[in-house]
């Protein structure tokens, strides 16, 4: 059992500030956890920093998120962000990246690499959000049928989607009978 | 030619095999969610669905002939709704339970199959969220009801599409050639966006049109 120890989040913080310097956008203090912003080509050093670093041990991936700012009342570095979330057994304590991507093009590296767990989370936010993780070892659809196209937790995309669900062979289609029957 | 001893015993026969499928109503269970654990208690010792004839539980199409639509349908899980409606043999039954198998439900969403009765036969509609097993019973007596007159929603309709076309029926498809990479999209069933689906000759179809307000009547 993980005993939760606040006291240790200083130390998570003193840390993650000597290591990135002026390339943490910022930090935001959670109920549970802190929460550290950066760029999107900044959060694989870092979570692989939070990993190894023999006084930190975050050695447990939690989960992998995104959050789409398109419609957001406050301004944001970027439009999609993608959050890590990751827990240190040792000092009792959780930490979350997040990162920024950029509209367009969204990509990112994987971080499969160091965590095996993030290999289908990974694919759930390629498929819910579009957002690629270069290095992935099989990036495809895990929720959504393979051929779907668009990714539908994006902000622009239509909630009753664009007509896929009327979309299918009907087996009660008419009430004609063809020539030569009854 | 009326009247006749042959009349008589085709009619009789007739009704007494009725009888007896309306009193052997092998489910199919279909249950994708909260609707499902209501249809688990019908068939335990408290409300007891065997009492209708109905406790051979099969989970092989091939040898039931009531499919029981309990949950929300999503649109990766119609195509095998419709696979196990296809296998399962003539005649045969569906029951609709629950709102969001009827209509949707609260999931006015993009992934969410708005009423299965869009694409498949529905005998009995059982409103609720979930039903109550009573309701569960209520819909189970009016098939056998419509059963002992030889009724089936399934038989009222002919198929004008799907399911005599091998491009478009669940049927020829394969687990090997369903969900694969680099699948066909010039096919109808591909098409997803109303004008890609105009442009392969598949106008998109609009539920409203031809499609009745759900009623429980048999």
């Amino acid at each position: 059992m993980i005993t939760y120890l606040p006291e240790n989040h200083l130390k998570v913080i003193a840390q993650v500030e000597a290591r990135m310097g002026d390339r943490l956008l910022g930090r935001e203090e959670k109920s549970h956890y802190h929460q550290f912003k950066v760029k999107g080509q900044d959060a694989k050093d870092l979570i692989r920093f939070l990993r190894d670093e023999p006084s930190l041990g975050f050695a447990m991936f939690i989960d992998i998120t995104a959050v789409d700012y398109l419609k957001y009342p406050v301004a944001q570095p970027e439009r999609f962000a993608v959050v890590y979330t990751l827990l240190s057994p040792e000092l009792g304590v959780k930490a979350q990246v997040k990162a920024f991507v950029p509209d367009g093009d969204p990509r990112l590296p994987s971080i499969t690499d160091l965590f095996a767990g993030a290999n289908w989370t990974e694919r759930e936010v390629w498929d819910l959000y579009g957002i690629e993780f270069m290095g992935h070892p099989d990036l495809k659809r895990i929720l959504m049928p393979d051929d779907y196209e668009g990714h539908p937790l994006r902000k622009d995309y239509p909630l009753k989607g664009r007509g896929e669900r009327g979309n299918f062979p009907v087996y009660h289609a008419s009430t004609q009978r063809p020539k030569g029957e009854g | 030619m009326t009247g006749s001893t042959n009349d008589w015993t085709t009619t009789t026969l007739n009704t007494a095999i009725n009888w007896a499928r309306a009193n052997s109503l092998w489910p199919m269970p279909f249950g994708t969610a909260c609707c499902g654990i209501e249809m688990m208690a019908t068939f335990m010792a408290k409300y007891d669905a065997s009492r209708f004839g109905s406790e051979v539980m099969k989970f092989s199409p091939r040898q039931s002939d009531l499919l029981i639509v309990s949950g929300r349908i999503s649109l990766k899980m119609m195509p095998v709704l419709q696979r196990i409606w296809e296998q399962m043999p003539e005649p045969k039954w569906c029951i609709s339970m629950g709102a969001c198998a009827s209509s949707g439900g609260v999931f006015d969403t993009y992934t969410l199959i708005q009423g299965v009765d869009q694409f498949i036969p529905v005998d009995a509609y059982m409103p609720g969220c979930p039903p109550r097993p009573e309701a569960f019973l209520d819909a189970l007596m009016m098939v056998q009801e419509k059963a002992k007159k030889g009724q089936a929603k399934s038989q009222e309709y002919v198929t004008s599409d799907g399911a005599s076309d091998p491009a478009k029926s669940v049927a020829f498809r394969t687990p090997d050639t369903h969900y694969r990479h680099g699948v066909d999209r010039s096919t109808p069933q591909h098409a997803h966006h109303p004008v890609a689906a105009e442009a392969a000759g598949n106008p998109p179809r609009h539920p409203a049109a031809d499609h009745a307000a759900p009623q429980a009547k048999t």
